[in-house]
C-alpha cells in the first residue's frame, strides 16, 4: 500500500527531499545479509509505498510540495532532479510569493482556506495515482507560519475528506533557546489542532538532533542538511519494510495502519518518537561491531532515561520495583527520572535478527498499568539489512518523553502572552482550544 | 518572490539611494553570471526593453534587457536629482519615477509636509500607484529619508500616511537619518519632532541611524587600513564601505562612505528574501517577531564585519569575533548600547558561509551577557542566507529591538525644547498655511508617550522573573 507525503513549509520540504533520497539510497545498497530474492521483494516494496514509476524509468516521489513562498520548492525540485536517481512530480508543487510570515494565523486562516481547493486537488491527483492506499504522512515545522499554520488546515481538510484514511504527521520540535521569537505561540498553536484532527504525530527535537550531529556523527560545522539526514536516515528505518510475521517472507503491506495499531492504542495519546541505535559516521562505522544483546541493552536504558542517543546515557535510572503509581495521578513537580511508556514498537533489522532478544523490553514495570506487556509491546524483524548498519534497531515508542519540553513550551507561551505582548490573531484561540485539550 | 519598491526622498534620501543602486547592481552582477533575469533581481528591477516606447515594455523573463531600478525619486530641489540622471546610473531611472521642484524646503517641516505635501500630492499617488501597477506581487516599500532637513523629513513623512491609506497590505519600511549633536542644520530638532510623530503612527518599522556613528566606524576603518600592521592585509573590496566594482568610479564625494554601509544595510536586510538559504527570513517576519507593540518599531543595526582580512582561512574565532562585534556599542549604526540595556527582541541574519551550530554556538555564548525582557527570554530571530555580500565570505547583520534607542529620542526632545521655550524660529513654521502651535505640542506629547514606554521596560530590568500562575485545568 502507497503514502503519500505532503511536505509543508521551507522545514517540510528540506527535510521530505532527505527523506526520498534516503528511502532511495537504502534500497539501492545491498549488504548481502539475505537472499536476492528478497532484496527485490524489500525494493519493489519500498518503490511501491513511496514511488511510482514513470515510462523512462526514473522513480517519482508520492508527494505534494506545498510552501507559500517559491524560492525553497525550486530548490528542492532542483536538488532531486539533478540525483538523477528519482524526482518529483512536474506537477506536484503548490507555492505563492508572499510567504505566511512565521505567522500561524496568516498559515491557518488567510493561505488556508484562499487555496483550500488548488491544495486539495493536488492532493487527490496523488492519491488516485496510488493502486491501493494506506493513508498520509505530513512533514511539517511546528515554529514558522507556513508548515505549522497551513500544516494544522491541511491536516485537518485531510480528515475531512478522507476519514477512512490515516494521517501521521512529522512535526518538528523548534530549538529551545529560538529560532524564531513567536515559535511558542506558534507551536501551542499548531498541537492544539493536530491533536484533533491527526492520528499519530512523530515528533523529532531539533536539539536533540543536533546533538546527534555534534555527539555521535562528530561533525563540527553541523548544517541543516547534516540534521535533516539524521532525521531522514531514523524515518527511513521505521518506514521500510519488514516482514509480516515471524518466519514468512512477505513484507508488511499496511505500514501506517500497523505503526498506528500498535502503537496509538488510545485516541488521547499520539505522541511518538524515535530513537535509534547505532547511528555513526562512516569513518567510525568500519572500526565498529555490534551485537544485538548489546544494541538492546542500550536502547532500553535510551527509553526508560528518556535518552535521545547512546551517548550520555543515565545508567541510574531503573523502572519502579513495586508496583507504578497511576499515570493520573503524576505530578509535574515530581522529577519524571524514570520515562513510562504506553506502547513500543522496536523494529530489527541485519544480520542474525531472528536471534535477537528482546525480553528485556517486556517488563511490565515500563508500561502503564492499564495495559499488558503483551499488547503494548511489539516487534518487527527483517533479514534485509539498512542502509550501511550490519545491525540496526530503532524504537518507536509512546511514552512520557514530550511532557517536560511540552510544558516549558506551553509556560513559554504563556508568560508571552499573560504580559499581553506580541499578541496578535488567534487570541480567543490559544484559550479556548489550547487548554481544554493539552492535559499537562 | 515578492517586490520592494524604495522611495528616496530629499537630498540625504537621494544621495543615499544612489548609492544603494549602484551597489544592488554590483551585488546582482556578482551573483547572476547567466545574464538571466531571475527571480532575485525582480525584486528591486525591472526588466524594459527600451526599444519600445511607452508602458509596454516590460519583460518578464529571459536575459536582461535593460534594468530600471523599482524606485520612486523625490526632492523639491533639482540638483541632487539632476546629478543622478547625468551620472552613470542615468539608465538605471525612468524620468517618470521622479518628482522635483525648484525652489527646495528650507529645512522647514511644515513646507516639506504641508505645503508640497498638498501641492504633489496627486502626482505622487500616481507615480506610487504606477510602480506598484509595475510589481507582481508587491511586499514592501522602503523609505529612504532624513530627520533633521525639510524635504527628507517632511514631505517623506507624508508620503507614509498616504502609502499607509492607499496600500494599507504592503509593509513601510523607513530608513532614518536622524541628526547628531553637532548636526548643521539649526531646526532639526523641530523637524525631527514632528517627523516622528508620523513615524509612530504610520511606520511599519524604523531603522534609525545617525551621522556620528557612520562617521565612526568610518574612522575605524581608515585606522585599520592605514596603520599597516605587520601582517594584516585589508582586502579592498571588502571595506563595507567601498563602492569598488560598481559603476561610480570617483569616490570622492565626502559622504559616499557614509552612504555605502547604509545601502549595505538595506540589501542585507532581503538578502534572505532574495537568495536562497537553509533557514528563510522574509521581510513580512521582520515585522512579526521584532515588534512586540505597534509603538515599539524602532530596530537599532549593526554590521559586521566592516573589513575582511586578506587570510584565506576563517578560523572560527574570527567568525565568533563577527557576533561578538555586533553586540558591541562601536559597530552600532546608532548612538546606541544595546549591550547595557533591555532587549525586547533580537534577529540575526546570517549570510554566507556560516551554520546553524555555529550560529547557535554564539547565541550560547553572548546570551548569558544580555538582559532579555521577562517575556521573552529566548528571543532571537534567525536566518542564514547562502549567498554572501561582495567581497566577504560571510557577514552578520544584527537588529534589536532594544530600550537603548530611549536616550536618542531623549537627547532629541531636550534640543528640541531648548528651541521651543524660546519660540526661536517658531514663526517660520507657522506661517505655513495648516501649521498651528498644537501640531508641535502634540509631536511632543506623542514622543513623550515613547519614551515613556521604553522606561517602563526598563523598570522591569533587573526583577527577577515570576512565573505567572498558569490556568488550571479541569481534569
Amino acid at each position: 500500500m502507497s503514502i503519500v507525503t505532503v511536505q509543508l513549509g521551507q522545514c517540510g520540504n528540506q527535510i521530505g527531499f532527505e527523506v526520498f533520497d534516503a528511502l532511495l539510497r537504502d534500497s539501492h545498497s545491498f549488504q548481502g545479509l539475505c537472499s536476492k530474492r528478497e532484496n527485490e521483494a524489500y525494493q519493489t516494496s519500498c518503490k511501491e509505498r513511496f514511488f511510482s514509476e514513470e515510462e523512462s524509468g526514473v522513480p517519482i516521489a508520492r508527494a505534494v510540495l506545498v510552501d507559500m513562498e517559491p524560492k525553497v520548492i525550486n530548490q528542492t525540485l532542483s536538488k532531486a532532479a539533478q540525483s538523477g536517481r528519482w524526482k518529483y512530480g512536474q506537477h506536484a508543487c503548490f507555492c505563492q510569493k508572499q510567504g505566511s510570515g512565521n505567522n500561524w494565523a496568516y498559515g491557518y486562516s488567510v493561505h488556508g482556506p484562499r487555496h483550500e481547493e488548488s491544495i486539495m486537488n493536488l492532493i487527490q491527483k496523488e492519491v488516485e495515482k496510488c493502486d491501493s492506499f494506506s493513508g498520509f504522512f505530513i512533514i511539517m515545522s511546528m515554529a514558522g507560519g507556513t508548515g505549522s499554520g497551513l500544516g494544522a488546515f491541511v491536516t485537518q481538510n485531510l480528515q475531512d475528506q478522507y476519514p477512512n484514511s490515516l494521517k501521521m504527521n512529522q512535526i518538528i520540535w523548534p530549538y529551545g533557546t529560538g529560532e524564531v521569537i513567536v515559535q511558542n505561540y506558534n507551536s501551542v498553536l499548531t498541537l492544539s489542532h493536530l491533536y484533533r484532527s491527526s492520528d499519530a504525530l512523530l515528533v523529532h527535537e531539533n536539539d536533540a538532533v543536533h546533538k546527534i550531529c555534534a555527539k555521535l556523527m562528530n561533525i563540527k560545522q553541523i548544517s541543516f542538511s547534516d540534521i535533516n539526514q539524521v532525521l531522514a536516515h531514523q524515518l527511513g528505518s521505521v518506514f521500510q519494510p519488514t516482514y509480516s510475521a515471524e518466519s514468512s517472507f512477505h513484507y508488511r503491506r499496511n505500514p501506517l495502519g500497523d505503526l498506528m495499531e500498535h502503537l496509538v492504542p488510545h485516541p488521547e495519546f499520539k505522541m511518538l518518537s524515535v530513537r535509534n541505535i547505532p547511528h555513526m559516521s562512516e569513518d567510525s562505522l568500519a572500526y565498529s561491531t555490534f551485537t544485538w544483546a548489546g544494541l538492546l541493552k542500550h536502547l532500553r536504558q535510551m527509553l526508560i532515561s528518556n535518552a535521545k542517543m547512546e551517548e550520555g546515557i543515565d545508567w541510574q535510572v531503573r523502572p519502579p520495583l513495586s508496583g507504578l503509581p497511576p499515570l493520573g495521578k503524576m505530578s509535574l513537580s515530581k522529577d519524571l527520572h524514570f520515562n513510562t511508556s504506553i506502547a513500543n514498537l522496536v523494529i530489527l533489522r541485519g544480520k542474525d535478527v531472528q536471534s535477537a532478544d528482546v525480553e528485556g523490553f517486556k517488563d511490565p514495570a515500563l508500561y502503564t498499568s492499564w495495559l499488558e506487556p503483551v499488547h503494548a509491546f511489539n516487534v518487527w524483524k527483517t533479514q534485509r539489512a539498512f542502509s550501511k548498519y550490519e545491525k540496526s534497531a530503532v524504537l518507536v515508542s509512546n511514552s512520557q518523553f514530550l511532557v517536560k519540553p511540552l510544558d516549558m513550551i506551553v509556560k513559554k507561551a504563556w508568560n508571552m502572552f499573560a504580559s499581553k505582548k506580541e499578541c496578535g490573531p488567534r487570541k480567543n484561540e490559544l484559550r479556548a482550544l489550547v487548554w481544554a485539550r493539552l492535559k499537562c | 518572490m515578492t517586490q520592494s519598491v524604495v522611495v528616496q526622498v530629499g537630498q540625504c534620501g537621494n544621495q543615499i539611494g544612489c548609492c544603494f543602486w549602484d551597489l544592488a547592481l554590483r551585488e546582482h552582477a556578482a551573483v547572476n553570471q547567466k545574464g538571466i533575469y531571475d527571480e532575485a533581481i525582480s525584486s528591486f528591477f525591472r526588466n524594459v526593453d527600451t526599444r519600445v516606447v511607452g508602458d509596454g515594455g516590460s519583460i518578464s523573463k529571459g536575459k536582461i534587457c535593460s534594468l530600471k531600478a523599482r524606485a520612486v525619486l523625490i526632492d523639491m530641489e533639482e540638483g541632487v536629482v539632476n546629478e543622478i540622471l547625468q551620472g552613470p546610473l542615468r539608465d538605471v531611472f525612468d524620468m517618470n519615477q521622479l518628482i522635483t521642484d525648484i525652489s527646495g524646503s528650507g529645512n522647514n517641516w511644515a513646507v516639506g509636509h504641508k505645503v508640497f505635501g498638498s501641492l504633489y500630492q496627486d502626482q505622487l499617488l500616481e507615480k506610487l500607484r504606477k510602480s506598484a501597477e509595475h510589481c507582481d506581487c508587491l511586499q514592501c516599500f522602503f523609505i529612504i529619508h532624513s530627520m533633521g532637513g525639510g524635504t527628507g523629513s517632511g514631505l517623506g513623512t507624508f508620503l507614509l500616511k498616504m502609502l499607509e491609506d492607499e496600500f494599507p497590505e504592503v509593509y513601510r519600511f523607513v530608513t532614518s537619518i536622524y541628526p547628531s549633536c553637532e548636526d548643521d542644520v539649526i531646526t532639526s530638532p523641530y523637524n525631527s519632532i514632528l517627523a516622528m510623530k508620523e513615524l509612530n503612527e504610520h511606520a511599519d518599522c524604523v531603522l534609525p541611524i545617525d551621522n556620528q556613528s557612520l562617521f565612526d566606524i568610518i574612522s575605524k576603518i581608515d585606522l585599520m587600513v592605514n596603520s599597516g600592521k605587520l601582517g594584516t592585509t585589508v582586502k579592498p573590496k571588502s571595506l563595507v564601505t567601498s563602492s569598488s566594482g560598481a559603476l561610480k568610479k570617483c569616490h570622492k564625494k565626502p559622504f559616499d562612505a557614509m552612504n555605502n554601509i547604509v545601502a549595505n544595510l538595506l540589501l542585507n536586510l532581503t538578502s534572505s528574501a532574495r537568495f536562497e538559504g537553509s533557514l528563510n527570513m522574509d521581510l513580512n517576519e521582520i515585522s512579526m517577531n521584532l515588534v512586540p507593540f505597534p509603538q515599539l518599531h524602532y530596530l537599532v543595526s549593526s554590521l559586521t564585519p566592516l573589513y575582511t582580512l586578506a587570510d584565506v582561512n576563517i578560523p572560527p574565532r574570527r567568525l565568533d569575533q563577527m557576533f561578538s562585534d555586533a553586540f558591541s556599542k562601536d559597530h552600532q549604526l546608532l548612538q546606541a548600547d544595546p549591550k547595557h540595556s533591555l532587549y525586547l527582541a533580537c534577529a540575526l541574519m546570517v549570510r554566507g558561509n556560516v551554520q546553524i551550530s555555529d550560529l547557535r554556538r554564539n547565541i550560547e555564548r553572548l546570551k548569558p551577557s544580555l538582559q532579555f525582557v521577562s517575556w521573552n527570554q529566548e528571543g532571537w530571530k534567525t536566518s542564514l542566507c547562502s549567498i554572501p555580500p561582495v567581497g566577504h565570505s560571510h557577514s552578520l547583520l544584527a537588529l534589536a529591538n532594544n530600550t537603548c534607542v530611549k536616550p536618542t529620542f531623549m537627547e532629541l526632545k531636550e534640543r528640541f525644547m531648548r528651541l521651543y521655550k524660546k519660540k526661536a524660529h517658531l514663526h517660520h513654521y507657522l506661517q505655513v498655511e495648516g501649521m498651528e502651535e498644537s501640531c508641535f505640542t502634540e509631536a511632543v506629547s506623542s514622543l513623550s508617550a515613547l519614551i515613556q514606554e521604553y522606561n517602563q521596560l526598563d523598570a522591569t530590568k533587573n526583577v527577577p522573573v515570576q512565573d505567572l500562575p498558569r490556568l488550571s485545568i479541569a481534569v
